[in-house]
């Protein structure tokens, strides 16, 4: 118990990605929170990824999470350029009136 | 090593407390300061397992780029927000449900349900090895040699990134005189200037 080992942080990553899963599931108004909420899954794989690395002594997780930080930056910023162009053209962001390419 | 498992289920707590207030919290604007609390708490995390590199990496582009860059646009866009909460309780269930099944799942497959999965275990025992370098050099010491393409192809995406958004909420409003430095420059001549004879008391028409 006063150990921390890996199963610790595993723990605490699952119940983020859990948490993320839950807002993506939950949030039928709001697409802002839902990519907060895929912010939050990444975070939950890096500390994955940086718990392993640090547990078996091999600094490639530490990089592999830092690709995924890249990667979620990136995401984010042409993310939320997509929103507000959307915004711009439509005036509302909520999930269930986006349905512009529904056949 | 008492206070650093203090430490751990403090800001474990709440790295996942937060977390749950991102998803359930009514104004968007404290969604995003609930995830810089969980960013922040996660660094520390990561701190105190000495990967101190991604740890200061995680405050620095997530709160510092991501995380302002979503309460920009949080604040830019006019919500309606009392509309916003309809529809939370309707899909609570179905959601919980499905947060707590993979949850199981998830535990289940790490083995914290008795019979632990022998990976896990053999990694408990092991604990964290001392380090011969500081983390910051060991991670240069690959990443710039091992993996240097990757580390450009990170560049690349990055560079993508900036320039699709730019490019995507780029406008030219129609009332707003700016200056077209092109069409300036590519201005002929002959539609600028006149050359003119003057006769000597007889002036320019």
């Amino acid at each position: 118990m006063m150990t921390i080992g890996l199963s610790h942080y595993l723990f605490v990553a699952s119940v983020l990605f859990t948490f993320g899963i839950l807002g993506i599931f939950l949030n039928r108004k709001n697409v802002i929170v839902i990519l907060m909420c895929v912010e939050l899954m990444l975070l939950a794989v890096n500390i994955n990824l940086v718990a392993f690395s640090v547990f078996q002594g091999n600094v490639v997780g530490q990089i592999f999470s830092m690709l995924v930080l890249t990667v979620a930056a990136a995401e984010a910023a042409i993310g939320l350029a997509i929103l507000v162009v959307y915004f711009r053209n439509r005036g509302t962001i909520e999930v269930e009136d986006i349905n512009a390419m529904k056949g | 090593m008492l206070l650093q498992a203090l430490a751990f289920y403090v800001f474990a707590f709440v790295v996942m407390a937060s977390a749950a207030m991102v998803v359930v919290s009514r104004n968007p604007v404290y969604s995003v300061l609930f995830l810089i609390l969980a960013f922040f708490n996660a660094a520390a995390l990561f701190l105190l397992i000495g990967a101190e590199f991604i740890a200061m990496i995680l405050v620095i582009v997530y709160v510092g780029a991501v995380a302002v860059l979503f309460l920009f646009v949080v604040m830019m866009l006019d919500i309606n927000l009392t509309a916003i909460r309809e529809g939370f309780l309707k899909y609570f269930p179905v959601g919980a449900l499905i947060g707590v099944v993979l949850l199981a799942e998830v535990l289940f497959a790490l083995g914290m349900f008795g019979g632990a999965s022998p990976t896990v275990a053999a990694l408990n025992k092991a604990g964290i090895p001392i380090a011969a370098v500081d983390n910051t050099r060991a991670i240069g010491r690959v990443l710039y040699t091992q993996y240097f393409y990757v580390f450009q192809a990170a560049g690349i995406v990055l560079l993508v990134a900036m320039i699709g958004a730019i490019v995507l909420t780029l406008r030219s409003r129609p009332g707003v005189r700016r200056q077209k430095i092109g069409e300036q420059l590519y201005r002929p001549t002959g539609s600028v200037i006149t050359v003119q004879k003057v006769t000597t008391g007889a002036g320019v028409s």
